[in-house]
């Protein structure tokens, strides 16, 4: 409760979860488009690459401006996806090779200078290295306006482009063929990709960042078919975990924001995939098992409607022990004869004998009716 | 050369070793990501075993560790296998999950372990030789080199013992479940292989840089081979390779030495990716080129073959002609022709182009063929 009130009065909480709600929301927006262009794990790879750039950009510039150094990863990140582009289409080296190449070794690169940074007596390099794992705390109101901007920037080229990038992520050669510059296309929403990391990289850091790309877009993606209320729905999500995680990792010592984002993020994930309707796993499991009821039931009325038609009339009784012999599993016949009675299919006519109602009867013809392969009516 | 130095560079060419050999099979399964989330994930499962048993090298540690890289994999095939989540997304959400909680672990109980993020990320090779291993009072070398070897070794006798299984589930799973070499199982003793070694090399290198070390040495293989044993071999000594200069990198910058590592490994790429013989990038331009002019020579021959001793010849057989008849660029023509009268086909006569005796068989040839 304490954070809660915190985040309407302490000025440094409100400064820290507008930024993680900005950055939430834009890499949730653009991370639809990754996820839906099958593309997750390049964000991954574009989040790795930025650390060189990030570390690069001090070294030449000697300025921790965080405008600064997101120039430098964006550079670096863009940098590392032309190189997967490249070697994937000049060598027979696979996409996923390529992606897991540049990722590791764009980081370790990163390292290298970081650590050789770290080496050098000028004072003034200490908290590169929060650009590792993100601080929430570290953000001011200036580095929250600089995202702002940028995050603006990006969406508002999604907004402007909104149906070209559309056709771009469903259907490429439809849009070659009406005449879109899918390249050019594809460039560009990949440098919105490219933009929405790198403004995440403060709060949450070069190793997590591709999380707040994927997770809110797959989330977003169990509650919606369709595309616009996905983008919407993923940028809420990303922003909800965004001041979840800051807001807990300001108020807790020794809790690292970008793991604590990440991990709320997750949890968005877990009930999504749970409970969203229609494609949460708990609706079709349920489903599947009324399916299945319904199909178990059906097999026993049928099995009575069979025996019952040997004789003159459709409601003759019979005992469950035959019903038994003519089922499979064995065993089930007693529950669902008292789930078909519960229905008025069947009544009991005796302590062991069953026998088709009216309605049971005419819901047997009919099932036969529309289904004769299924059901052998001899 | 002092003897900590040695033992690093022991232990650096062990490691990446020891790396490649798993990470052949999941460049050849298009599984490398595979690598990326198991080297993530077993972080939880590392910093568990640590409280529980204090030693990073102890087996109980391994052991728990490995199991946590096996059940991710479990737990993005059972996500995946939903549909409700596309597998290259299945990953990219359960590793990072996994990865924050490791981190959350370790930063909480900052104070009380000998584990920090720093060591999460670049290992501590640097400090790998203090660790020694002592039997029965006698000091016998780091404690890392013998694990280290140990992890390789259990490497090489796994691939030379299901060699033929490997080969066949990696490259016609069909097949292999057809002749009952159980291609599931190979699948995961494979993914728990890559777990071991993640988890052994996390010591030296750290968890991210491990991806680099399973990447790269085999992916610059693949460009110098298509034998599976021969790649397996060029893959270690890459890797090896690698490490060894990545020490001396780290030496001279006085840096991480798990990001050189990495770095040389990128270096190691890049140089294959552009010499290989045959698959680089240099040999397939010219292969390119040559196989231009080689087909810019026929078109010539044959262009004139059909003109020849027929009353347009004087018409067509000219140089300038050929940006006509045969749209090529003027510059393009020339070179083609110049080609063309190296190779001794075609002859000048006044301004008009000749077949050569040679040149007429040439075009015949190559009519035949097309």
């Amino acid at each position: 409760m304490d954070v809660l009130i915190d985040l309407f009065s302490d000025y440094t909480l409100r400064v820290v979860a507008l930024g993680a709600a900005i950055l939430g929301m834009s890499s949730g927006a653009l991370g639809a488009f990754a996820v839906l262009r099958r593309q997750s794990l390049l964000g991954d790879a574009i989040s790795h690459a930025a650390l060189p750039g990030i570390a690069l950009a001090f070294l030449l510039t000697g300025s921790k401006a965080p405008l600064v150094l997101v120039l430098g990863a964006a550079i670096a990140g863009w940098l590392g996806t032309l190189l997967i582009l490249a070697v994937t289409e000049t060598s027979r080296i696979k996409y996923d090779s390529a992606l897991g190449m540049m990722l590791s070794v764009f980081f370790g690169f990163g390292l290298v200078l970081l650590t050789f940074i770290q080496k050098r007596p000028d004072a003034n390099q200490a908290g590169l290295d929060t650009y590792l794992f993100g601080q929430a705390a570290s953000l001011r109101v200036s580095d929250v306006i600089t995202m702002a901007s940028i995050a603006a920037l990006a969406l508002a080229g999604v907004a402007v482009f909104w149906k070209e990038f559309k056709v771009l992520s469903f259907d490429p050669d439809f849009g070659r063929s009406i005449g879109f510059p899918i390249r050019r296309l594809d460039i560009g929403l990949t440098t919105l990709l490219v933009i929405s990391i790198v403004i995440g990289l403060q709060t949450v850091g070069v190793v997590l960042m591709s999380a707040m790309i994927i997770s809110p877009a797959a989330a977003a993606r169990q509650w919606t078919d369709r595309l616009g209320r996905m983008v919407i729905l993923s940028g809420l999500f990303g922003a909800v975990a965004g001041v979840t995680g800051a807001a807990l990792s300001s108020a807790k010592a020794n809790l690292p924001t970008g793991p604590t984002i990440v991990v709320a993020v997750s949890a968005i994930v877990a009930v999504s995939l749970l409970l969203a309707p229609n494609r949460g796993m708990v609706w079709s499991r349920l489903r599947a098992w009324r399916a299945g009821r319904r199909l178990r039931m059906d097999a026993v009325l049928m099995d009575l409607f069979l025996l019952a038609t040997q004789h003159d009339s459709a409601e003759y009784p019979h005992d469950r022990r035959v019903l038994d012999a003519m089922s499979f599993p064995r065993g089930a016949t007693t529950r669902n004869l008292r789930l078909l009675e519960d229905r008025g299919y069947v009544q009991r006519i005796d302590a062991t004998r069953w026998a088709l109602t009216a309605v049971g009867a005419d819901r047997a013809r009919m099932l036969a009716h529309e289904n004769p392969s299924e059901w052998r009516t001899a | 050369m002092i003897q900590a130095q040695l033992e690093i560079q022991l232990i650096a060419a062990v490691v990446a070793a020891a790396c490649a050999l798993p990470g052949v099979f999941l460049v050849l399964r298009k599984m490398s990501m595979m690598s990326d989330a198991i080297s993530h994930a077993i972080l939880p499962g590392i910093v568990l075993g640590f409280f529980a048993t204090s030693d990073l090298a102890s087996p109980l540690l391994i052991a728990g560790a490995t199991l946590t890289g096996v059940l991710t994999v479990a737990l993005v095939e059972m996500i995946s296998s939903t549909r409700l989540i596309k597998e290259d997304a299945a990953i990219g959400i359960v590793f990072p999950a996994l990865f924050s909680v490791g981190v959350i672990l370790i930063a909480q109980y900052a104070g009380d372990v000998h584990l920090d993020i720093d060591a999460v990320l670049l290992g501590e090779l640097a400090f790998a030789p203090f660790d020694r291993l002592v039997v029965g009072g006698q000091d016998i070398g780091p404690r890392s080199l013998y694990l280290m070897s140990g992890v390789l070794v259990v490497n090489i006798l796994f691939i030379v013992i299901f060699f033929k299984e490997l080969k066949v589930a990696t490259f016609d799973a069909g097949l292999a479940a057809a002749l009952g070499l159980m291609p599931v199982l190979i699948h995961y003793l494979l993914m728990g292989l890559v777990s071991v070694t993640a988890v052994g090399a996390f010591d030296a290198v750290g968890s991210i840089l491990v991806v680099a070390l399973m990447v790269g040495p085999p992916s610059a293989a693949y460009l110098l081979t298509d034998r599976l044993s021969v790649m397996l071999v060029l893959s270690a000594l890459i890797g090896a390779g690698s490490a060894v200069a990545g020490y001396w990198m780290a030496h001279a910058l006085d840096a991480s030495i798990g990001g050189a590592m990495a770095t040389m490994v990128g270096v190691a790429f890049f140089f294959t990716w552009l010499l290989a013989p045959d698959k680089g990038y240099v040999a397939r331009q010219r292969r390119r080129t040559r196989q231009r002019w080689t087909f810019a020579t026929k078109m010539l021959t044959v262009h004139l073959l059909s003109h020849e001793g027929l009353p347009e010849a004087a018409e067509e057989c000219r140089e300038d002609h050929l940006t006509h008849h045969l749209r090529w660029e003027p510059a393009f023509a020339t070179q083609a022709v110049k080609t063309a009268m190296s190779d001794g086909l075609v002859a000048r006569s006044g301004p008009l182009l000749e077949l050569t005796p040679a040149g007429r068989k040439h075009a015949a040839r190559a009519v035949v063929e097309i």
